[in-house]
C-alpha cells in the first residue's frame, strides 16, 4: 500500500517553490538534511580528528565550508551546523553520532528550518534591504546568523551569485514574504 | 553603535542584548562563610560610573556568545571587547 502520509514543504505545498522576481531567483530547497554539532568540553581535538577522517569540514568563525558529501556552517565557538544531502542522509544525526561518539553533542535539525536559495547577479543590493549583515564585504564562504525581518536566520554565501538563507520553518511564510518584498523593491 | 565582536568582527549593536555590569561574572560561593552579605552586595550593589564601564553583552541574534565590553558611558566609545568565556577562564574559572 502506498504511504498515505505525504510530507509538505515548509511553505505547505507538495512541491518546493521556485520563483523568479526580476533578477532574483528564489528556490525553496528541501534537499538538505541538517544536524548541529557541538564539541564537549576538553574533547575539541578528538572532534576535529573524527571530522577530518569522516570528511566533514569544520570551518572557523563566520565561515562555511563544503566537502564531497558534507558541508558545515560555523554557529559559535566549537559549534557547527552540518549539512548533507537529504536523499542519502535523511537520518543524519544517527549517521553522525557513531562518527563522534561521546566527544560531541549532535542534534537533529532538518525539520526546524526552511532553506531558501537566492540567486542574483547583485546580491548585496538585495541584502542591504534585508539585514544588517554586510554581504558586500563578506566573500564567498562567509556564513553568519543575523536578523531578517525580526527572524534569526543563517546567511550562507555559497558563491558570488548564490546565497542560502536558513530560517525558522514555523515562520517560513513570513520569511518568504520578506524575501519577495525585498526582491521586488531591489530590482 | 557597532560592537567589534572578537570572532566575527564589527556587528551592529541591534544584534546584541545588554545585561549589565560585568561584575556579575563574580557570583559568590553560596556555601561559603558570610555568603548572605556577599549575595546582598552581588544582587543589589552596582557601581554606576560616568566613564569607563565593563559590561556584559549577549550576541542574541548572532553566535549567542557572551561578551565583556569596555564602554565609556559618557561617549559610548568602546575600547575593548572580549569573550566572557575567556575572561572567566583567565580568572581561573569554568576550566
Amino acid at each position: 500500500m502506498a504511504n498515505p502520509l505525504k510530507s509538505l514543504t515548509p511553505l505547505g505545498h507538495d512541491k518546493p517553490i521556485t520563483e523568479i522576481i526580476g533578477a532574483v531567483t528564489i528556490i525553496e530547497n528541501v534537499g538538505t538534511a541538517l544536524a548541529s554539532l557541538a564539541s564537549r568540553r576538553g574533547r575539541e581535538a578528538e572532534v576535529a580528528g573524527a571530522a577530518q577522517t569522516a570528511g566533514i569540514p569544520l570551518p572557523g568563525p563566520g565561515r562555511s565550508q563544503a566537502a564531497a558529501t558534507y558541508s558545515a556552517i560555523w554557529l559559535g565557538p566549537e559549534q557547527w551546523m552540518i549539512e548533507a544531502p537529504f536523499a542519502t542522509h535523511e537520518d543524519i544525526s544517527a549517521i553522525l553520532k557513531p562518527i563522534f561518539g561521546e566527544a560531541a553533542s549532535i542534534t537533529e535539525q532538518t525539520d526546524a528550518w526552511v532553506r531558501f536559495d537566492l540567486t542574483a547577479a547583485d546580491l548585496p543590493a538585495l541584502f542591504e534591504r534585508l539585514c544588517n549583515y554586510d554581504l558586500g564585504r563578506a566573500g564567498v564562504g562567509a556564513a553568519t546568523r543575523t536578523v531578517i525581518d525580526h527572524l534569526g536566520c543563517y546567511v550562507v554565501r555559497r558563491s558570488d551569485v548564490e546565497v542560502s538563507i536558513i530560517g525558522p520553518r514555523s515562520s517560513a511564510h513570513s520569511l518568504h514574504h520578506a524575501l519577495t518584498t525585498a526582491a521586488k523593491s531591489a530590482f | 553603535m557597532i560592537i567589534n565582536h572578537p570572532l566575527l568582527g564589527p556587528r551592529d549593536s541591534q544584534e546584541f542584548v545588554y545585561l549589565g555590569d560585568a561584575a556579575l561574572i563574580h557570583r559568590p560561593d553560596g556555601m561559603a562563610e558570610g555568603a548572605l552579605d556577599k549575595f546582598i552586595d552581588y544582587t543589589y550593589l552596582r557601581d554606576n560610573p560616568a566613564g569607563t564601564h565593563r559590561e556584559l553583552w549577549y550576541h542574541e541574534q548572532g553566535d549567542r556568545s557572551w561578551l565583556v565590553v569596555t564602554r565609556n558611558t559618557v561617549t559610548h566609545e568602546i575600547t575593548a571587547v572580549e569573550l566572557a568565556r575567556d575572561v572567566a577562564r583567565t580568572e581561573g574559572r569554568s576550566k
